[in-house]
């Protein structure tokens, strides 16, 4: 299998805020160039320095992201998706398609792959690179027939004794005419109380978007971990601020008081872990993101290993039950 | 006809002298119709001109269904803190305080039990008045509270919700009491416990996707707005205005989630009904 990700140069898109770092990296980029064509030799400690530079640089920019800026990396187009991570992964990946009931939705992708000879059952939303792979993945979001084909998918596993990984990448389940005709919220709310039924091992990975219900209908899990630069929350810091305060303008504020990094999500109790990205983001190292990935995956599953399904269905509905926070509980 | 003219213009009543008429007395129905409140009281909050379903709260649905308006409330001082320091154009505490003086309720739901028609009930039942009925973690932990208590006494359990979705305040937070109530729902299900969820106007959001879909029997009041996503995200995705009905219990009930729609007023003798079958051997 072939990984490609069809778009643009050799050069990854920057955000704004790593523009300091795309200038000295262009100018690294001519002075090498000059040392190529032998114009220059005596550069050779000159392009060494300013490697140092910019390695330092995007340390220390990288250290003190906002949380905004941790959403836009979330959403950066050369951001692996989860075929990518499949791609990477995998020894042997059969990709498996449909809800029997209605169709075929390109939001949700999944099948049976081979990781380190083990068969894990994997589900995720996909999102398209180019106009045309974006619109036959309607940008990650996914309809009911996709939160039904991954059910269908996650009942599969359990029968055949399979664990289920499943990879989280939206802006929300769609919000769109058939998908209410169709019942998206039946859908999402059977999917997620299914998972706490399942008596394989599951681990839920937010590799980049984790908007909402729609992230929610596949994130039920005995292991629930987020990678460095995404977000998950109830709701897109767009759409919050739409909505408190009546206008698009305000996303950054809403970021930071959603409280929805890998980072904040932890320190709340609501996930369990969170998965180191290479420096600059996952983008920057697709390979050596997914080794992480990989790594983490099999770790957990032996650690998931030791439990009957009994004991991992008790503790994924104990862990659920305790998130949240209220006062005066005592005084019935 | 000179006393037909008016000699002196503009009002020369002082304020002070104004007369007004009692605030309250009428409601007008969406489409136009005057009905009398104690009418609409003594008609289960229903307009008897053209069978509106008024937005009505815990109080009175208790009121309805409870026999003798007689029940027990779990929980009654559970309040929602302020977990991440929310603040948007106002902060949350100063939001939550406003809504609980305004309403005189703690948060957007309240859980009881009692018997029906002589059928021992729990009901979780949400407040639209406050915070558009949101789901924090309070609603969430009463949910949660409700369905042990259903479980540890074998008890069946209704859910009225009224909700625009998740309390967007508490964030995760909120988002994970979709999780919670659907796991505790699991094991209700696994005791066979009956649940009965009733969806009224409005159930949509984080509610809807979870435990309001989950029901044994999923049941709505007439004319209710139902969905996953409000109807102004979606006329705005698909740029096209929406088909009149759209979202309505009837549409729900038509593409199959629901089992049926019931007139409010013979609203508690359905459910004795459906419950006292199911006791029946």
């Amino acid at each position: 299998m072939h990984f490609s990700f069809g778009c643009l140069n050799d050069l990854p898109m920057h955000l704004e805020f790593e523009k300091p770092i795309a200038q000295l990296e262009e100018r690294l980029a001519s002075m090498k160039e000059k040392v190529a064509q032998k114009q220059a030799s005596s550069l050779t400690k000159a392009i060494q320095k300013l490697e140092q530079e910019i390695q330092a640089l995007r340390i220390s920019t990288f250290q003190h992201l906002t949380r905004w800026q941790r959403v836009q990396l979330s959403r950066h187009i050369e951001r692996p998706y989860t075929l990518d991570y499949l791609n990477y992964m995998t020894e042997e990946f059969i990709a498996l398609h449909g809800d029997r009931a209605m169709g075929d939705d390109g939001a949700i992708v999944g099948g049976l792959g081979k990781v380190a000879g083990k068969t894990i059952m994997f589900i995720g939303h996909q999102k398209g690179r180019n106009t045309k792979e974006r619109q036959a993945r309607n940008f990650g979001m996914a309809n009911p027939s996709g939160y039904r084909k991954a059910l269908r998918l996650m009942k599969l596993a359990e029968k055949f004794d399979k664990p289920i990984v499943t990879f989280i990448d939206t802006p929300g389940a769609y919000p769109g005419l058939e998908a209410e005709e169709q019942g998206q919220a039946a859908a999402i709310a059977h999917n997620i109380q299914t998972m706490f039924s399942l008596r394989v091992p599951v681990i839920c990975i937010i590799i980049g978007e984790g908007a909402s219900g729609g992230a929610l209908g596949i994130a039920v899990g005995d292991r629930v971990l987020m990678l460095e630069n995404t977000w998950y929350s109830v709701i897109s810091p767009e759409s919050c601020s739409s909505i408190l305060w009546k206008s698009w303008e305000y996303k950054e504020q809403a970021a930071e008081v959603l409280k929805l990094t890998a980072k904040d999500m932890l320190a709340q109790n609501l996930i369990d872990d969170i998965i180191p990205e290479p420096l600059g983001g996952a983008h920057r190292d697709p390979s050596g993101a997914a080794d992480t990935v990989k790594d983490v995956i099999l770790k957990q599953l032996e650690a998931l290993g030791k439990f009957s399904s009994e004991q991992r269905i008790n503790q994924r509905i104990d862990k659920f039950c305790k998130m949240g926070v209220v006062a005066g509980a005592t005084n019935t | 006809m000179a006393w037909f003219k008016r000699k002196t213009k503009g009002i020369l009543t002082p304020t002070a002298d104004k007369k007004e008429g009692p605030d309250g007395l009428w409601y007008k129905t969406p489409k136009g119709k005057i009905v009398h409140t104690k009418v609409l009281q003594e008609n289960a909050y229903v307009s008897p001109e053209d069978g509106y379903h008024v937005r009505i709260g815990s109080k009175e649905y208790f009121e309805l269904l409870f026999d003798d308006n007689e029940f027990t409330e779990l929980l009654p001082q559970l309040t929602s803190v302020d977990p991440l320091q929310f603040v948007d154009s106002q902060p949350y505490t100063q939001r939550l305080q406003e809504a609980q003086e305004k309403t005189q309720l703690k948060d957007a739901i309240r859980v009881a039990h009692g018997h029906m028609n002589g059928l021992k009930l729990v009901i979780a039942c949400m407040d639209f008045n406050f915070i558009g009925g949101s789901m924090g973690s309070v609603v969430g932990e009463k949910i949660a509270r409700a369905i042990d208590h259903a479980l540890e006494n074998h008890t069946p359990l209704l859910i009225i919700s009224k909700s625009g979705g998740a309390r967007m305040m508490e964030a995760g937070f909120s988002l994970m009491q979709m999780a919670k109530t659907a796991s505790k729902l699991l094991l209700l299900a696994e005791a066979r416990v009956p649940y009965i969820s009733l969806l009224t106007d409005p159930t949509t959001g984080g509610v809807s996707a979870s435990f309001a879909m989950l029901g044994d029997f999923n049941i709505a009041e007439p004319g209710a707005l139902i969905g996953f996503a409000g109807p102004r995200v979606i006329r705005e995705t698909i740029g096209k205005d929406l088909p009149k009905g759209f979202q309505s219990a009837e549409f729900v009930l038509e593409h199959g989630f629901l089992d049926f729609i019931v007139d409010r007023r013979k609203l508690k003798q359905t459910l004795s009904q459906l419950l006292e079958m199911l006791q029946t051997h």
